[in-house]
């Protein structure tokens, strides 16, 4: 958690995403660099959450490679692979809380996997992570007892459980009133320059793209690639394209 | 190399510094919280940190620092934030700062031995009257459908009729005849004992006409089917499509249930009857190889033995058997809560539902049928 100059921490090279012969999308090259807040967006049925599957394991590339620093992640082994991802910190688009367990049980399953804490050590850790979002003394309530803002938040304290380097998003704000999506805009941007984590974020949500987007790329399903790459804001400013200026002013001005 | 943190203090007037060193990481060695108030001596006013040779933090520090925060605050100490790391002192701060309350306290999860039987049977007073009340509706429905008013898709009625009846074939067979096989066996030996073999097809034949053909098929399509209504049902719950056929002014119970109740009910005797058929030819099986009993001989002694009155009895149980596993399918389905356990409890308590009222109502139907001479 020091600060160290820019340098790449995930590099993406011709990417080639595919189910079965159906192509998603092909030819991605970009890079995410350590500290940013990357967002990945695109219209719906782009291949945006499907490009995430890939960067957090779930998915295997059709072609093309994601590195990690140095480390080829799909080349390597299974458990060099749990290594890297032990460093990834993830909130999926419905929270994804185990429904069985409470939220403190919750925010503390991936500290009992990988760590050899005491269990007094992990309730101070999981105590601590819901306080950080907002949850204190929300630590015996289960998933379907909080609205989903809260829902959203006890999945942001798992997925900082183990203080990762990478925060990936999957459309947080998705569900969330504006004020909600606001507040959890600024919780994420208060992590990553406390915790010093990068971020990649999927969304279509505007206001969050130029709220927080430090870089980003868009996602065309018609021509199955990137159209556009850079800083949300200077994109909006320069881009030429048609489609990205759609996105970028809701369908407004072209 | 072991990674470790340490801590030191130094002592200015009255305020304390707290000199932080090294690692104070997960997975690294450093003082805890009651070691680091053993140097809290004397009578100091304010702490104060000096993270210059700290190397490397995470959660685990800002526990210790929390900690300190807390004692500073209890005894009214200054907590004096300025030499921690920019981070560290966003992150207290954040976590200090929390505006929201639980609304409510979840309710006590440890009942006592007494609480749980309360509960527990005021759960089955409810439940009794949930499935009065879901029997209702269904009596409603199909007047509604009699009368012309209800509305289902007839694609999905043939759907189900489909899935009742010939998918299910093949493990109903594979069943039945294990079944009129398991009967013939254990009659077999008694009989042998008094000279009376050929009374192994009046055995297996009434056996498999009255009660196992129609029970046997019923109990396979409460794990096949009824499991499968309820789980159909539940997520449909829980992606709200119930609510939506509601609010599109058409009954979820006329459009979901009906075709499914009505699709096992037509199938139920025909599968029963298929049943018992397979399980006589089981029982053949075994009065062949073990009692040398010849075809014709089997066939005559099972046509003297087994009458229209036995199968129409297996039959009537079959109807009736037929209607409580889609009734248990359908009314579990249609309780599911709104998640993802929701759905495999309420598939669960199908079958399990369903099986029970199988075999009360068998139990009933048998002593009835005594009492009536049928």
């Amino acid at each position: 958690m020091k600060n160290t100059p820019p340098q790449p921490l995930i590099t993406v090279t011709n990417l080639t995403m595919a189910y079965d012969s159906f192509v998603l999308q092909r030819d991605l090259n970009f890079t995410i660099q350590r500290g940013d807040i990357f967002v990945i967006m695109g219209n719906s049925g782009c291949g945006k959450s499907t490009l995430l599957r890939h960067m957090i394991g779930l998915k295997e590339p059709a072609a093309g490679t994601i590195h990690f620093r140095d480390a080829d992640f799909w080349a390597a082994s299974e458990g060099q692979r749990s290594q890297i991802m032990r460093r990834c910190g993830i909130l999926y688009q419905s929270s994804a809380l185990l429904s069985s367990m409470t939220l403190a049980e919750n925010v503390a399953l991936p500290l009992r996997q990988h760590t050899t804490l005491a269990p007094d050590e992990i309730a101070d850790l999981v105590s601590l992570k819901l306080r950080l979002v907002g949850l204190a003394g929300f630590d015996g309530f289960y998933p379907s007892e909080i609205s989903g803002g809260m829902k959203k938040r006890a999945g942001l304290a798992r997925a900082i459980a183990l203080d990762p380097e990478i925060l990936f998003f999957d459309e947080p704000s998705a569900g969330l009133d504006p004020i909600s999506a606001r507040l959890l805009d600024d919780l994420i941007l208060e992590l990553r320059d406390s915790l010093g984590a990068t971020i990649v974020i999927v969304t279509h949500e505007l206001a969050s793209i130029f709220a927080i987007g430090s870089d980003s790329i868009f996602l065309d399903a018609d021509s199955h690639t990137m159209i556009a790459q850079g800083a949300p804001q200077a994109l909006l400013a320069s881009t030429t394209n048609r489609k990205v200026k759609q996105f970028l002013t809701r369908g407004g001005s072209v | 190399m072991e990674r470790r943190g340490t801590v030191e203090a130094e002592k200015k007037e009255s305020d304390l510094c707290l000199h932080f060193k090294g690692q104070w990481i997960i997975g690294s060695a450093f003082p805890t919280f009651i070691e680091i108030k053993a140097l809290f001596s004397g009578s100091i006013d304010s702490i104060s940190f000096d993270t210059k040779e700290l190397q490397d933090w995470d959660s685990r520090f800002l526990i210790v620092l929390s900690d300190i925060k807390n004692h500073a605050t209890l005894n009214t100490l200054l907590f004096v934030a300025d030499g921690l790391p920019a981070g560290v002192q966003r992150l207290l701060t954040l976590a200090s700062a929390s505006p929201e309350r639980p609304p409510f306290k979840p309710e006590d999860r440890n009942q006592s031995f007494l609480e749980t039987v309360g509960s527990k049977t005021s759960h089955l007073i409810e439940d009794s009257r949930d499935i009065l009340s879901f029997t209702g509706t269904i009596t409603l429905s199909y007047l509604r459908l009699f009368s012309g008013k209800a509305q289902f898709l007839r694609s999905d009625f043939l759907y189900f009729l489909e899935e009742c009846g010939p998918m299910a074939l093949p493990i109903v067979s594979l069943i039945s005849v294990l079944v009129g096989v398991i009967l013939a066996f254990v009659g077999a030996v008694q009989l042998q004992m008094f000279g009376a073999e050929i009374y192994i097809a009046n055995l297996v034949g009434l056996g498999m006409t009255r009660e196992m053909g129609a029970m046997m098929a019923a109990i396979i399509m409460a794990g096949r089917t009824g499991a499968a209504f309820a789980a159909q049902l539940g997520t449909m719950q829980v992606n709200e499509e119930v609510d939506a056929l509601q609010t599109m002014g058409i009954d979820p119970t006329d459009f979901l249930v009906l075709p499914r109740l009505s699709a096992l009910l037509l199938m139920m005797p025909l599968l029963a009857l298929w049943a018992d058929l397979l399980g006589i030819g089981g029982g053949f099986i075994i009065a062949r190889l073990t009692l040398d009993i010849s075809m014709v001989e089997y066939y005559n002694q099972t046509i003297a033995a087994v009458t229209l009155r036995h199968f129409g009895v297996g039959l009537f149980k079959a109807i009736i058997f037929g209607y409580l596993v889609a009734f248990s399918g359908c009314l579990r389905g249609m309780q599911c809560g709104r998640s993802a356990s929701a759905v495999g409890n309420a598939a669960t308590s199908a079958v399990v539902t369903a099986i029970v009222l199988i075999v009360v109502s068998d139990a009933v139907m048998t002593v009835i049928f005594n009492i009536l001479h049928i």
